[in-house]
């Protein structure tokens, strides 16, 4: 045939063996590093989850969220409801987490929905708000004031004794490090699975969807759908990782686990300031955002003034993040999507964006 | 056998009639231009049309099935194919991928199985060569082109064309004649809304004057050029 159609790009097939080589590594990491180097890497890992979601949900789907904690704290209380109330091991209950968030997904989706732009925002911050006092009643698993897992129940976790045995390591760290894999593999799955989705033609049609939901409609989209599975996608992914997170932390408060702040502005901030609407931008983000937590964690509020103030200044000098300017200068793509039309009459190269 | 029949349809905003009564049937194959002045509701009717706003009142059949309360994603797949009087492209997108999502959409095809077409049409369309461009980018003229090459994508039965000829040169007028001819010439069967007389007349068999929302005239395009209520109404002539 004349005309091909690809969307690799040289970077691309040196970013996939790099990629192999760092997920190997971090595969393996658990048998020389720290303790606290593995604890870093769990925060890291599950912040780049959400993150991730919430690009997908905003930067291709167009649904600015502000209430993605309801899924990370139902999920994480979920978890913790079937691990006290059913006497499930922590492990399988993170799955319960993610459906448990699925299923509040339905509602939040059939209320916010009808409300678009600005109001959807608002939207999903009011639901998450009613579904944290909602939870905060719930007296089995501590009310207001939040409850531990059963000791019993974080001893006895599937896999533990097998990774004691590996590392010749306390039960404490054996969980962190049981924690952490499961965190990379949720990372990985991730990446995996929204990198599939952009480059099948449902890919194609959330971005016609973002840019133009009329004439989108117009081409025979199911704009409606489309909005449908990726709320609910995001849900699930995201009240897996805040099951993933309490099952590590082992104790629960509402006001933690419906946390404004530390599961939807900073996941937010990640997205900004790395580069939404690409899959490189929260990879980028999340790392600056550890590094500026870990240097500004000792000035208290001034870290978050700090921050915001990166925020906007990223927001107003590169308002496709950091990402967006390095493929801007470089035409780098790690993760192409972009179907490039190859045959006569094409350009030879064209410059990603 | 119509393709397409209208039977009283009407539509309001507010307490403004912008499609008053209207009723007419398009013959399948057939070309219909449609004029009438700024205002007289002939976006309005395309988008009751395919499906983007839904009418008050009366039928619209489509192939003979009534279509008045189907979604315009589904009319797109039964065959109603459209272009944006201002364009609306996937703006991030490059040109082959909004085709691409047009084709694999508007034909409910396998990605792969539409590449080699739309590379074709971008051919046909001019627009070969800005096909690895973010559509964005894309000058006015190459926004219209996108708009047609787009409809026609999703290899519609019925084609609606919405003021394409406007700003266009007497050069990329007449390629865009020729593009458009060829279309018909398939058998497609095209309406066709347009300002610029000399390019309408040069394509359809039959001719519509909308006028505050209704019909005021169909039929023989030389005819209707001649009636009092077109040079009256439209060209703004005092007879």
């Amino acid at each position: 045939m004349a005309y091909q159609v690809s969307t690799r790009t040289r970077a691309s097939s040196v970013a996939a063996i790099v990629a192999v080589a760092v997920v190997a590594l971090l595969i393996v990491a658990p048998a020389f590093a720290s303790r606290g180097l593995i604890q870093d890497l769990f925060f890291i890992l599950t912040m780049l989850v959400l993150a991730q979601f919430w690009n997908l949900l905003a930067g291709y789907g167009g649904l600015v969220s502000v209430g993605q904690q309801a899924f990370v704290g139902f999920g994480a209380y979920a978890l913790f409801g079937a691990v006290i109330l059913w006497g499930l091991d922590p492990v399988p209950a993170v799955l319960a987490a993610g459906v448990a968030a699925l299923v509040l997904a339905f509602p939040t989706a059939f209320f916010a929905f009808r409300l678009a732009g600005a109001y959807f925002a608002i939207g999903t911050w009011v639901i998450a708000e009613v579904t944290r006092l909602s939870v905060a009643q719930w007296k089995a698993v501590g009310g207001g004031t939040g409850t531990s897992l059963p000791r019993s129940a974080t001893r006895d976790m599937w896999f533990v004794d097998a990774i004691k045995a590996l590392f010749d390591v306390k039960t404490s760290a054996a969980r962190d490090i049981l924690a952490y894999w499961l965190a990379l593999a949720l990372a990985v799955a991730t990446i995996g699975g929204i990198y599939w989705l952009l480059r099948t033609k449902r890919g194609l049609a959330l971005a016609a969807v973002r840019d133009n939901i009329e004439a989108a409609r117009s081409v025979g989209v199911d704009a409606g759908r489309m909005k449908w599975v990726v709320f609910l996608v995001s849900a699930f992914g995201t009240g897996l990782a805040g099951g993933l997170i309490y099952m590590q932390k082992a104790r629960i408060s509402p006001d933690a686990a419906f946390s404004v702040v530390d599961w939807t502005a900073y996941v937010i901030f990640i997205v900004v300031i790395g580069g939404i609407g690409t899959i490189e931008g929260p990879i980028l983000g999340v790392l600056v955002f550890f590094v500026l937590q870990s240097v500004l964690a000792d000035y208290g509020s001034w870290y978050l003034m700090l921050l915001g103030l990166i925020g906007i200044g990223v927001m107003l000098f590169a308002p496709r993040g950091l990402w967006g300017l390095i493929s801007e200068r470089s035409g780098l793509q790690l993760f192409p999507v972009r179907r490039r039309l190859i045959g006569p009459g094409t350009q030879a190269n064209t410059k990603g964006g | 056998m119509s393709i397409l029949a209208l039977q009283n349809v009407s539509k309001s905003f507010g307490s403004l009639k912008v499609t008053d009564g209207v009723s007419f049937e398009v013959p399948e194959g057939q070309a219909l231009g449609i004029i009438g002045p700024n205002g007289a509701g002939k976006s309005t009717l395309f988008n009751l049309i395919t499906g983007n706003l839904f009418s008050d009142a009366g039928t619209i059949r489509f192939l003979g099935r009534d279509v008045t309360r189907v979604p315009a994603m589904t009319r797109c797949l039964n065959g109603i194919g459209r272009s944006f009087q201002i364009p609306q492209p996937f703006e991030k997108l490059t040109v082959f991928e909004n085709l691409v999502v047009a084709a694999a959409f508007g034909q409910d095809a396998r990605e792969a199985e539409v590449h080699g077409f739309c590379a074709e049409v971008l051919d046909e369309t001019g627009l070969i060569g800005r096909a690895n461009e973010p559509a964005g980018g894309l000058s006015l003229l190459e926004r219209k082109r996108l708009e047609l090459a787009r409809a026609m994508a999703t290899r519609p039965k019925l084609l609606l064309l919405d003021e394409i000829a406007g700003g266009l040169t007497d050069a990329e007028c007449g390629a865009l004649i020729a593009t458009i001819g060829e279309i018909h010439g398939q058998g497609t069967t095209i309406i066709w809304i347009e300002h610029v007389l000399h390019a309408l007349t040069a394509v359809v068999e039959r001719l519509l004057v909308l006028d505050f929302g209704r019909v005021i005239g169909i039929g023989d395009p030389a005819e209707i050029m001649e009636s009092r209520e077109v040079k009256e109404i439209y060209l703004g002539i005092e007879v």
